[in-house]
């Protein structure tokens, strides 16, 4: 069987789902057998390649993530949306109620810590935030969803697994689907 | 590597570090490196969309801010909860909270050497980039690769056993812990700790090893001096969880020491900038200039006196000659502080796994809303962080204000890269294993950039090079 190719991605999240992947322990080496990781946070890579499976963590909340998730989904056969920031903005999407300049504005101007005036960072260098946050559903088709804040890392594991075999995982079973 | 233009050069992203970054490089008319700017690229915005909730949610939220390091969140925001009903947990649960935040430096730091630093010191800081992961020394180190990975494992494990979870642990509350640790989870604790000693010995082995045969670039790699902040006990021993803080210049003079975390005010200060998302706190007596500061394993190795436990002490007297008792201002030291830190939780676990209360069920004294202002900190992996609320008379919050570590760190670690590029990187003319120095550099660091409130991200790197007349001549990318 020819190996897969894998890409895990964070846009606007913690990396606890990426952390939660690297707690399926030594079974990434079980993975590593099926597949290679061809661009992730926690390998050197290039540019997002073509790829079987890729693991999206995180919400949209700016113009690159945008971008990079577009980017992301012409290049993936199997796009899955990973844990509930990618799939309903959980805590991410908790500034959607609050207008982005306050938002802005409590963390860089108005601080107790700030010695002097402070200045919301602008620089065509930084990613554009968006007004609202979104999951990624909303931005482009997801094939698959794994749930949870950070997802369990035993669901992670069968999830990936099935998919390296060529099956569809089925989360049904109420084991399999542990929330966080 | 993408050329855009002739005089700049843009890293982007950096890999293997937790969170988005670029980096810019500014030359002047020789083509010398003048300036370098690290742009932190991702901002989330708990401390406005916190307020108006109540306060107790906050240890449940606050961990969301980092996926690497949200025990330490939860401690701070939980003791600023505690500061706030006024009350103290008891003395099982501070067992257990300190058991937990053990669990988390250790997994963090496990994470930091093994998956995402030993690459460079194990395969090489110029070797192919596709193998150069944890993979990558797995296939040529695989007994090496599977003992970091379970040193990581152990330190999860203590999160799991203590309350279900490793990630984003819901156990922690005001008062102390709601769950106990069972008499079989603590004897299953007690029986990784060998293994999790003999590792952390052998990973210090092997960068001691490392530090001999490459004397030259570790003595040269960043090395500005800087102020420390740690957490001290009162003795000055090291401490993780719950103490005072200890300021030290930049000759080894201990400028303020037993401040309580609740002054924290009196001698930080921040000011944002227009190019990051990340602000650029400083010891406020000093100004920003002459009060930059670092924080993490080397500063509080650096701000400690002693140790706790008799191996990470041994091995913290050697370090200490290693700089004549002055504090050690290279930047690379930050990997071999991080591991006497691993060897003292090790040993700083068997010992409380050992005490008869851990698993007594006493671990939560209770308290409702009484003052209207709390202020929590904790040493996080990557340094002190502080938590600070301010309530209504119902408890909901008017105010939060997030002091993360690697912000703290976010200064120096501009200075530091700015060093290393001025070293490797001439015009032009930038190779592959140079740009990766560059990101080494930040590595040292281990900064884990979502935890920055005010920043976010994974880091591949982007690093843009401007010509004297500030016009882009070159970027180089990777994703």
């Amino acid at each position: 069987m020819n190996k897969k190719k894998l890409a895990t991605v964070w846009l606007g999240g913690c990396s606890g789902c990426h952390m939660s992947l690297l707690d399926i322990d030594e079974r990434i080496l079980e993975v590593a057998k099926l597949a290679d990781i061809v661009k992730s946070p926690v390998v050197d890579g290039k540019d997002f390649p073509e790829v079987d499976i890729a693991l999206v963590e995180g919400s949209v909340t700016s113009d690159e993530h945008l971008a990079e998730l577009l980017h992301i989904r012409k290049n993936t056969k199997t796009l899955i949306a990973f844990g509930d920031c990618a799939a309903m903005t959980n805590v991410t999407g908790m500034r959607n109620y609050f207008d982005l300049k306050d938002v802005f504005e409590t963390s860089y101007v108005n601080s107790i810590s700030n010695d002097q005036e402070g200045e919301v960072p602008d620089n065509p260098y930084l990613l554009r935030l968006h007004d609202k946050v979104l999951p990624l559903q909303e931005c482009v088709p997801v094939d698959f969803v794994i749930p949870g804040c950070p997802p369990n890392a035993d669901t992670i594991f069968y999830v990936l697994f099935e998919f390296l075999n060529d099956r569809t995982p089925n989360l049904s079973e109420a084991k399999k689907l542990k929330y966080g | 590597m993408v050329n855009t233009d002739k005089n700049t050069i843009l890293i982007s992203p950096v890999t293997r570090i937790e969170g988005h970054a670029k980096i810019t490089l500014q030359l002047n008319e020789a083509g010398e490196v003048a300036d370098a700017k690290f742009h932190v690229n991702e901002f989330r915005g708990f401390e406005k969309f916190c307020e108006g909730r109540m306060f107790t949610e906050m240890p449940t939220i606050t961990p969301r801010i980092c996926g690497i390091c949200p025990t330490s969140h939860t401690l701070a925001s939980v003791k600023a909860c505690d500061m706030i009903m006024g009350i103290q947990p008891t003395y099982t649960a501070n067992l257990l909270r300190r058991l937990m935040h053990i669990g988390q430096n250790l997994s963090s730091h496990a994470l930091s050497f093994f998956h995402l630093s030993s690459p460079d010191f194990l395969l090489g800081y110029d070797s192919d980039p596709a193998k150069r992961n944890i993979l990558g020394v797995a296939e040529k180190f695989p007994d090496l690769a599977r003992r970091g990975i379970r040193l990581r494992q152990f330190g999860q494990e203590l999160s799991e056993r203590i309350t279900g979870k490793k990630i984003h642990i819901m156990g922690i509350v005001p008062g102390g812990m709601a769950f106990p640790l069972t008499e079989d989870n603590r004897k299953a604790l007690l029986e990784w700790v060998p293994e999790a000693k003999e590792t952390t010995l052998q990973a210090i082995e092997l960068i001691k090893r490392f530090q001999d045969e490459n004397r030259e670039m570790v003595r040269t790699f960043a090395p500005s001096p800087t102020l420390y902040l740690g957490t001290v006990g009162p003795n000055g021993e090291h401490e993780l969880y719950d103490g005072k803080l200890r300021f030290m210049d930049t000759d080894g003079n201990i400028i303020q020491d037993q401040v309580d975390p609740k002054n924290y005010l009196d001698f930080i200060a921040e000011c944002s900038v227009s190019w990051s998302y990340l602000k650029y706190p400083y010891y406020k007596p000093f100004g920003f200039e002459k009060g930059i500061y670092r924080v993490g394993p080397l500063a509080r190795l650096n701000v400690a006196s002693q140790m706790k436990t008799p191996l990470a002490q041994k091995e913290f007297e050697n370090y200490k000659a290693m700089c004549g008792g002055k504090p050690m201002h290279g930047t690379f030291y930050y990997h071999y502080t991080r591991l006497i830190e691993c060897l003292s939780d090790v040993e700083d676990a068997e010992r409380i796994l050992n005490d008869p209360e851990v698993t007594s069920l006493h671990i939560q004294n209770f308290g409702r809303w009484n003052y209207d202002e709390g202020i929590g900190s904790s040493e996080a992996p990557r340094g002190t962080l502080f938590h600070h609320y301010k309530t209504d008379s119902t408890g909901k919050l008017l105010m939060v204000n997030l002091l993360i570590a690697t912000g703290q760190n976010n200064p120096s670690m501009n200075q530091s890269v700015l060093e290393v590029a001025r070293q490797y990187v001439k015009g032009d003319d930038i190779q592959e294993g140079m740009l990766n120095r560059v990101e080494s550099t930040i590595r040292c660091y281990d900064p884990c950039l979502s935890c920055s409130t005010h920043a976010l991200g994974q880091m591949p790197m982007q690093i843009e090079v401007l010509d004297a007349g500030g016009e882009l001549i070159k970027s180089v990318e990777r994703n």
